[in-house]
């Protein structure tokens, strides 16, 4: 019986939030192993398991992957959440390159001082009201179907209702010009497993406090 | 006929130049189209080609694909430089991840003001000895082979011997302590396309200097 993926990070969101929403949105059970000191860290680099000395690190089908990209790609391919062609594979990931950008400045702004990350997180809601909602709007607007690609659930789906949870937690009013927006919202949320995912118990991690900035910082030593 | 492919940037090397270094590499042909000032990029969004506002976009079989990464892993899985099967691919985007961090590093360093700069280069120099090519020199040691993937040509070689060059015109010699790395850029060096592609008078593009990084500044409208 294969072993069920494990994931290695610290007990948040950070890189490896939107790997724990692909899994659980596609049904798949996984391990987590937290790090509380800089010396698991330490250990796990001294072992070899981290091709850049860096994590996210997934165990999976006999291999330690690292790197974000790799990882996510792996699984949306594995569990059929990329498209059926090379020209749907690129318009996946066209949408979630958008919306990783997005939320990879959301995680770096938790990071910096208090002035600064205030005006980060304000350029993010900007950035999500004027370059990157309109966009996804107008994709539903123009084909008129449930999911972004294909008229089939797929990985830019899942990273689009992650991105726009996300940034409501920094303005809860940043869907009101998007009607569409809000129906998806409401539509995939509702999709079994993610709804499981998002209900309180689950592994999906809360947004990160002062408590999370501090472990990172101690454990990444910067 | 296809229309051939054509790249939308400035006349640069950017983010754009590892999407001409593959497509070199696949022997694919491709225009360029080059923007010049503010309003040739004020163009391309209120026609609403540039999807998030933004450039690199490559025309591209009946496209017009934006996102580096989406573009590159287009040209990749179409030119069967992507590996055999979804294992393969899985290495492949790792290593690929890790070349463009450090070469993030490396496009960005010419906007660093003055006083900023030597601390940028020096970390660029500790990340590449320290961590990146210890990884590939590790890599190649592990299965002895020509390539980093499957004992075959992949778009991971391609970038990391783009990536090398890139260090080198910064930091000579760093590769002579990492013998099977400077193996692989001489042999993917010499793959025909990649030769020609080195040539002078090529579409590979030379460094940032002073005056294109200005002209970068006034089209991007940055400080």
């Amino acid at each position: 019986m294969a072993a069920k993926p494990k994931l290695y990070y610290f007990d948040g969101r950070g890189r490896m939030e939107s790997i724990r929403w692909l899994l659980a949105a596609a049904g798949v059970e996984f391990e987590e192993e937290f790090f509380e000191t800089r010396e698991q860290y330490e250990k796990l680099q001294k072992d070899g398991c981290l091709l850049f000395g860096q994590v996210p690190l997934v165990e999976i089908d006999g291999m330690a992957l690292t790197q974000t990209r790799a990882i996510l790609s792996y699984l949306a391919a594995k569990y059929n959440l990329y498209g059926k062609d090379l020209k749907e594979r690129v318009r996946i990931d066209m949408y979630t390159d958008g919306t990783l950008d997005l939320m990879t400045m959301i995680m770096g702004g938790v990071f910096k001082p208090p002035v600064e990350k205030e005006e980060t997180l304000a350029s993010v809601v900007k950035s999500a009201k004027t370059r990157y909602f309109p966009v996804f709007e107008k994709i539903l607007k123009d084909h008129g179907e449930d999911f972004l690609v294909g008229n089939k659930f797929s990985w830019a789906d899942i990273q689009l209702l992650e991105t726009i949870l996300m940034v409501e937690e920094l303005d809860a009013s940043v869907l009101s010009d998007f009607p569409l927006l809000k129906a998806f919202k409401t539509r995939i949320s509702n999709i079994p497993t993610i709804k499981k995912f998002l209900q309180p118990g689950s592994q999906r991690k809360p947004p990160p406090d002062s408590h999370y900035v501090a472990l990172v910082r101690k454990i990444l030593q910067f | 006929m296809p229309g051939k492919v054509k790249l939308h940037y400035f006349d640069g090397r950017g983010r754009m130049e590892s999407i001409r270094w593959l497509l070199a590499a696949a022997g694919v042909e491709f225009e360029e189209k080059y923007i010049t000032s503010p309003e040739d990029l004020d163009k391309l969004r209120d026609d609403g080609r540039l999807m998030f506002q933004q450039v690199p976009m490559v025309e591209i079989d009946g496209m017009e694909l934006v996102q580096t990464r989406a573009i590159l892993n287009y040209i990749a899985s179409k030119h069967n430089l992507y590996g055999k099967d979804l294992k393969e691919r899985a290495l492949i985007d790792m290593y690929i991840e890790g070349v463009a961090d450090l070469n993030e590093m490396i496009i960005v360093f010419p906007g660093h003001p003055p006083e900023e700069k030597a601390a940028k280069l020096a970390l660029i120099k500790e990340k590449t000895t320290n961590r990146y090519f210890p990884a590939f020199e590790k890599v190649l040691k592990s299965h002895g082979q020509d390539y980093l993937v499957g004992n075959r040509l992949s778009r991971a070689d391609i970038h990391l011997v783009e990536l090398i060059y890139n260090v080198e015109e910064l930091h000579p010699g760093l590769t002579n302590n990492f013998p099977l790395l400077k193996a692989l850029q001489t042999r993917i060096s010499n793959l025909p396309t990649v030769k020609k592609f080195l040539q002078p008078g090529s579409q590979r593009k030379p460094p940032l200097d002073a005056k294109c990084l200005e002209l970068a500044k006034r089209i991007f409208r940055l400080p």
